[in-house]
């Protein structure tokens, strides 16, 4: 159920001083066609008040009742017929109060079809107004109705992205603890605690939270740690950034899956020994991530290396920051380069 | 007494396996492979009984693997987190261990490796790579042996396949590569977008055609960027015609 349109304190107000303004306009002309002050104030009132009852009655019926746009016709034929009821009433109330004064019956009689152009036009606008409000009204609850449907969707979103990439990570580790508790033990147990930190910070952090870059490198480093375990000397890392660069922002966990990616497509599309290179830098008021890996540009079709990881980035950055310009790809002989480029927000305590 | 290879790509995995093969006397372990390649050589070396094959792999992965050898050994499948394998799997009927596995389920899988018949294994692990080659990566790539070199021929580098009696030869511009399967096969597994199959003995890689010329009562011939002219049979222009848009 809405409000009517004299819910709002400004409406209230301007309807109140029109209808005195017509009460009074009512009175003038009556006394203009010669008719003496207080039959016309009086007149005026009788009409006028029930011609409000009327438009109280059809402002409030609208708040239960909103006619679809091919119904309009219906309010038409509804203001002709309220228009009608109403004269006669009028004509009714008046012949009985006023019907004693001279030259007045015939006064009404003459001003009959004036009196219900008049009601049809105020009750028509009314109406209009009307309508017009609950429709806004409706639009406007609608509106933010599906902002919330689409936040909630949005939140669900980068959720899943982010548990997708998991699995084969996590049952690939346990499947490392597991042959280390045989043979060296102390090594599983600081396996189980570097997957459980790094979980855990999975955990923690929200999808629309901003880290420093600090922060994400130590996380990332924790990821490293793990995969160097799984690939033994395979797979060798080189970091390269700075301290003003490492104070930048950036959402939280949005480099590991980019990282994720390159050792993936490094160590897979190779068999020596693959060097991944994380290069970061500031670029204007941009913060540049670099990640470099090795692999075959005679085997591997010049697509390959966008896999699920870096489509869900891209996503990612696309739902945060609503461009799709910020991950890019290329292929320099034997190395394949995924750059991002994260903007820097000036507020990034709230969430994005 | 049976013989047994390892392949994996990271060291521990195949040290938990070799752990809990300690468990099995009867089985020797004759190699321990990190890659596919290797793989191949130690099965032609060893001519192993059963060996233990994890699916993702450097280069090229545990199924592509299989299908470069003739007559594959016994395959328990180890894998952390592959649907599409598994799925495969399923179908078949194929043991396979999820990582982590513990010494119960691993000796579990042995017994019913050394419960089943040699020549049941062949078919079931056949029937397997036939499913498993329908996997998108493995559509765009086709792995052969040449000699005792392992290729990788991407699908959009292959100019036309060509039957050769229980072959089929890939032409490329290295020249041509013969792997052991049919036509049918190829037609299936290879992008239908990119393939035609334009003649029974001939599949054509639609970007490498220049022209189509008439060529003798009703047939025609495909003339390719490289001047090979590829036969095209009456259904095989039809085919063509639709794909080419003319």
């Amino acid at each position: 159920m809405s409000n009517s349109p004299l819910s709002a304190n400004r409406f209230r107000l301007t309807f109140g001083i029109s209808w005195l303004v017509l009460m009074a306009d009512h009175a003038m002309v009556l006394h203009y066609f010669e008719l003496p002050w207080k039959e016309a104030i009086i007149d005026s009132c009788i009409s006028n008040g029930l011609l409000l009852l009327f438009c109280l009655l059809i402002m409030n019926t609208l708040r239960y009742y909103l006619p679809q746009k091919e119904q309009l016709i219906n309010i038409f034929a509804w203001c002709v017929t309220f228009s009608i009821v109403w004269l006669v009433l009028t004509k009714w109330l008046l012949k009985l109060s006023l019907g004693s004064h001279p030259g007045y019956a015939e006064l009404l009689s003459r001003s009959g079809s004036i009196r219900f152009s008049i009601a049809f036009l105020l009750l028509g606008c009314i109406t209009m107004i009307s309508v017009l409000w609950q429709t806004w009204n409706m639009q406007k609850e609608d509106q933010s109705r599906k902002a919330d449907a689409e936040k909630l969707a949005k939140e669900a979103e980068l959720f899943k992205l982010r548990q997708q990439l998991q699995p084969h990570f996590l049952f690939n580790s346990l499947n490392s603890i597991n042959a280390l508790i045989g043979t060296r033990p102390a090594e599983a147990r600081k396996m189980v605690q570097q997957l459980s930190d790094f979980l855990r910070g999975t955990l923690k952090k929200e999808e629309t939270q901003w880290v420093t870059l600090q922060e994400e490198l130590q996380y990332l480093q924790l990821y490293l740690e793990i995969e160097k375990v799984r690939f033994g000397n395979r797979l060798a890392t080189v970091t390269e950034t700075n301290e003003e660069v490492q104070q930048m922002k950036l959402p939280a966990l949005l480099l590991q899956p980019v990282v994720e990616n390159a050792i993936k497509f490094g160590l897979y599309d190779t068999t020596g020994e693959t060097v991944i290179r994380i290069l970061t830098s500031k670029e204007g008021s941009e913060l540049i991530v670099k990640v470099s890996n090795p692999f075959d540009p005679e085997t591997s079709a010049p697509k390959q290396g966008t896999g699920f990881g870096l489509k869900s980035v891209q996503r990612r950055l696309y739902l945060l920051f609503g461009r799709s310009d910020l991950l890019a790809t290329e292929a320099k002989g034997n190395i394949f380069t995924t750059i991002v480029k994260i903007p820097q927000v000036s507020d990034t305590s709230q969430s994005v | 007494m049976g013989k047994v290879v390892i392949i994996d790509d990271e060291m521990l995995a195949r040290s938990i396996v070799k752990e809990y093969l300690q468990q099995h006397p009867q089985l020797e372990l004759m190699a321990e492979c990190g890659d596919g390649f290797e793989g191949v050589k130690a099965i032609q070396q060893h001519q192993p009984d059963l060996i233990f094959l994890d699916i993702q792999m450097p280069k090229i992965n545990g199924f592509e693997m299989l299908e470069l050898i003739e007559h594959p050994p016994a395959v328990i499948f180890t894998t952390a987190f592959d649907e599409y394998a598994i799925k495969a799997f399923e179908a078949h009927a194929i043991d396979y261990l999820l990582k982590p596995f513990d010494q119960e389920r691993f000796d579990k899988a042995v017994a019913k490796w050394m419960e089943q018949k040699p020549a049941v294994i062949e078919k079931s692990t056949q029937e397997l790579l036939e499913t498993a080659s329908h996997s998108p990566s493995q559509s765009q790539r086709v792995v052969v042996k040449n000699g005792s070199k392992i290729k990788i021929i991407p699908a959009h580098d292959i100019f036309y396949l060509e039957a050769a009696d229980d072959f089929v030869k890939i032409h490329t511009q290295e020249g041509y590569f013969l792997k052991n399967k049919t036509m049918g096969h190829f037609e299936q597994t290879l992008d239908e977008q990119q393939f035609v199959r334009s003649h029974r003995s001939y599949i054509i890689n639609i970007q490498q055609i220049t022209r189509i010329d008439p060529y003798e009562k009703d047939g025609h011939v495909a003339v390719l960027r490289t001047g090979a002219k590829v036969p095209v049979s009456r259904s095989g222009y039809g085919k063509l015609k639709a794909i080419l848009g003319i």
